[in-house]
């Protein structure tokens, strides 16, 4: 890890413009990465099955992979802060639950409980924080609170997306098929947030030099709660916007996003330590795994015995690509 | 059963000759959430065995299989609509979740594609679904009890996996069936989860505070478990209702050597997946009076027939039937009142 490409501002300024022209090309190159492959599982698809690309075939093939954007950005928060959340998918998945019954039934108890799931998340923040615990563990031990919470809410599959949740997410804009512009306003508004405020800085930086960060007189505790109730929002919409597009809750619905989640981080040019994370790259990396992953798998017509090992192999060459090219680059 | 299955090839081949060439370039997918289990393994080899002839007679233009990674709703979700954007005219689905994927079956009917589901039934009112009388079959079993144990006495229930959908209708079965047989009388019930090891383990634990236990009433699975629980204890043995699995007909062909032991098997065939291309291809032939609710029967052995259809199933396997064209016709007509 070099600590000059972690962001630190008051490091660039002390450094000569040619280091930092050179800091910005990797960062460029960096930043096409999760474009390119994007673009060649795209191009795949349009091989194998021309009819896809297709306004109508983009709705269909990129429409779950709103929900699964929004956990990586959730996931992305953390993984600023070097740490791992375990328990997104089933949080996410006890967010669907609320929202298929209180948000629908009794729409302010709804809000309230999914606003207090976003403090626990902050408390989550602080409590890893202070006591000085791995994420991993509190995560871990989180994800079967969640999953308990979801089967209280839900004890079996059922509950309906409130009417308007279902109208968001069957919004048919004209030209541009509905994914599209949300993976764009997704990106973009997270890009804003953290790549160009100055708190935003101060966030990533908490990942990229906590001491240099606590001695200029920053709270470490106040970042680390920051980013996990960031992590909580995301969540959240994620589990929000699942729903909207299953129409119906199941308690077990979210637990495939803790891991796609990772990998769509890491897809999209992150890194687990050092507070480097790119939002555009892991909305792109996310798409990328739900396009690798489904459609390209089921237009590819593989025997049903060879599927399950394909799905996986297909995961393995994405990501390694990345790390390949990436290497290359330094 | 053997006369049954003769029968059905032989409507098989009479029917590849006669079918209509209607749907013969039409292209069935079937989306499946899990094959890891056996009965999951014998339901796609029946669906693969129907469906190839089916191709080749060129009754339908394509059939394909497509299983998921995991068992999780998303991934099916997005596999029913990249089906969709595939082309196919009909989707035989096994579905993860009863009303998660209605979001995604909607998206199919409204595409003009046909959805049936079977064993994992989906809710959507567009879809059609093929269930298995489960809560006759619990009834069943206490009939068929009655014919063994005459004198009635204290049985042992061994429930399926809670919260399912099909353990909740066998147990109303088998209470309805009790009510009707006063001279039974339920005297303890544990949870086996469809599974040998986990039946085994859950009987063993209760039969020490049960009274003499003249019969077992069970779900297909915990047979045999039930089976070997009872003899560790040293308890006599039971009447046990079997479920259809290889390991659970050896036991009974064994037992029905040495004393000419009774009893009763029954379970959802594997090849209910089959029934269900059928269904999907009488739906795209044209017909317009199929009932989205199908009830077929499940599939049952004697103590004339058991032995028969034994040396058919694998170690380890389940017994299993391919339904024809004919035999769906005939389910079909059986629902239409």
């Amino acid at each position: 890890m070099r600590p000059e490409m972690t962001a630190a501002p008051i490091d660039n300024s002390f450094r000569g413009s040619a280091a930092r022209n050179a800091a910005a090309r990797a960062r460029l190159l960096r930043g096409l990465l999760p474009a390119l492959s994007l673009a060649l599982v795209l191009l795949a698809i349009a091989w194998l099955n021309p009819r896809a690309i297709s306004y109508f075939g983009f709705n269909l093939m990129l429409n779950l992979a709103i929900p699964i954007a929004l956990a990586t950005i959730a996931q992305m928060f953390v993984i600023a802060g070097n740490e791992l959340d375990l328990s997104i998918g089933t949080f996410v998945g006890f967010v669907g639950c609320v929202t298929a019954t209180w948000l629908k039934d009794a729409p302010l108890i709804g809000v309230l409980i999914l606003l207090g799931s976003i403090g626990v998340y902050a408390l989550l923040g602080a409590l890893i924080h202070l006591r000085n615990l791995p994420s991993i563990v509190v995560t871990l031990g989180m994800s079967f609170v969640w999953q308990g919470l979801a089967i209280l809410v839900l004890p079996k599959p059922g509950g309906k997306a409130p009417d308007w949740l279902l109208a968001i997410m069957s919004f048919k804009p004209p030209l541009v098929p509905f994914p599209i512009i949300a993976a764009l306003l997704i990106g973009l508004v997270v890009h804003f947030g953290l790549m160009r405020t100055s708190y935003g800085t101060i966030l990533r930086g908490s990942g990229g030099n906590p001491a240099a960060l606590r001695r200029a007189g920053w709270s470490l505790l106040k970042t680390k709660v920051v980013l996990f109730a960031l992590t909580g929002l995301f969540g959240v919409l994620s589990g929000m916007a699942l729903i909207g597009i299953t129409t119906s809750a199941d308690a077990n619905i979210g637990n495939g996003y803790t891991l796609l989640s990772i990998a769509g981080v890491i897809l999209g040019g992150g890194e687990f330590v050092g507070g480097r994370v790119s939002p555009i790259g892991a909305v792109i990396g996310a798409l990328t795994l739900a396009l690798a992953a489904s459609p390209l798998l089921t237009f590819m017509h593989i025997p049903p015995d060879w599927q399950v090992a394909a799905n996986g192999a297909i995961l393995i060459i994405v990501l390694a690509a990345r790390v390949l090219i990436s290497r290359k680059e330094r | 059963m053997k006369k049954l299955l003769v029968l059905g090839a032989f409507a098989a081949m009479l029917a590849s000759g006669t079918a209509l060439a209607d749907t013969s370039g039409k292209k069935i997918a079937f989306s499946n959430n899990y094959a890891g289990n056996s009965w999951r393994q014998a339901m796609l080899d029946s669906y693969g065995i129907v469906t190839k002839k089916a191709v080749d007679d060129k009754v339908v233009g394509a059939a394909d299989i497509f299983t998921t990674a995991d068992k999780e709703v998303p991934t099916q979700a997005a596999q029913v609509q990249n089906l969709i954007l595939q082309g196919y005219d009909a989707i035989v689905i096994n579905a993860a979740s009863p009303d998660a994927l209605n979001g995604a079956i909607k998206q199919a009917c409204d595409a003009g594609i046909v959805v049936v589901s079977f064993d994992g039934i989906v809710t959507e009112p567009c879809a059609y679904r093929v269930v298995v009388d489960f809560k006759d079959m619990g009834k069943q079993e206490v009939e068929q009890m009655a014919k063994f144990q005459p004198k009635g006495g204290n049985l042992l229930e061994i429930r399926g996996l809670a919260g399912t959908s099909i353990d909740d209708a066998i147990h109303a079965g088998i209470l309805e069936g009790v009510a009707a047989h006063p001279e039974f009388k339920i005297v303890g019930s544990v949870t086996g989860d469809w599974d040998q090891t986990t039946a085994q383990k859950a009987v063993a634990t209760i039969l020490p505070s049960l009274p003499d236990i003249v019969g077992v009433v069970d779900q297909g699975g915990d047979g045999y478990g039930a089976a070997q629980a009872f003899a560790a204890a040293g308890k006599p043995r039971p009447t046990i209702i079997m479920g259809n699995r290889q390991d659970e007909l050896k036991w009974w062909k064994e037992q029905k050597d040495k004393d000419g032991y009774k009893t009763w098997s029954a379970s959802i065939a594997p090849g209910v997946s089959s029934l269900a291309f059928w269904v999907a291809q009488q739906v795209l032939d044209g017909r317009k009076d199929i009932p989205h609710d199908l009830l077929v029967p499940y599939l049952a052995f004697t103590q004339d027939d058991f032995e028969a259809a034994l040396p058919k199933i694998k170690e380890g396997g389940v017994a299993t039937h391919e339904y024809s064209q004919e035999d769906a016709i005939a389910a079909i007509k059986a629902n239409i009142k």
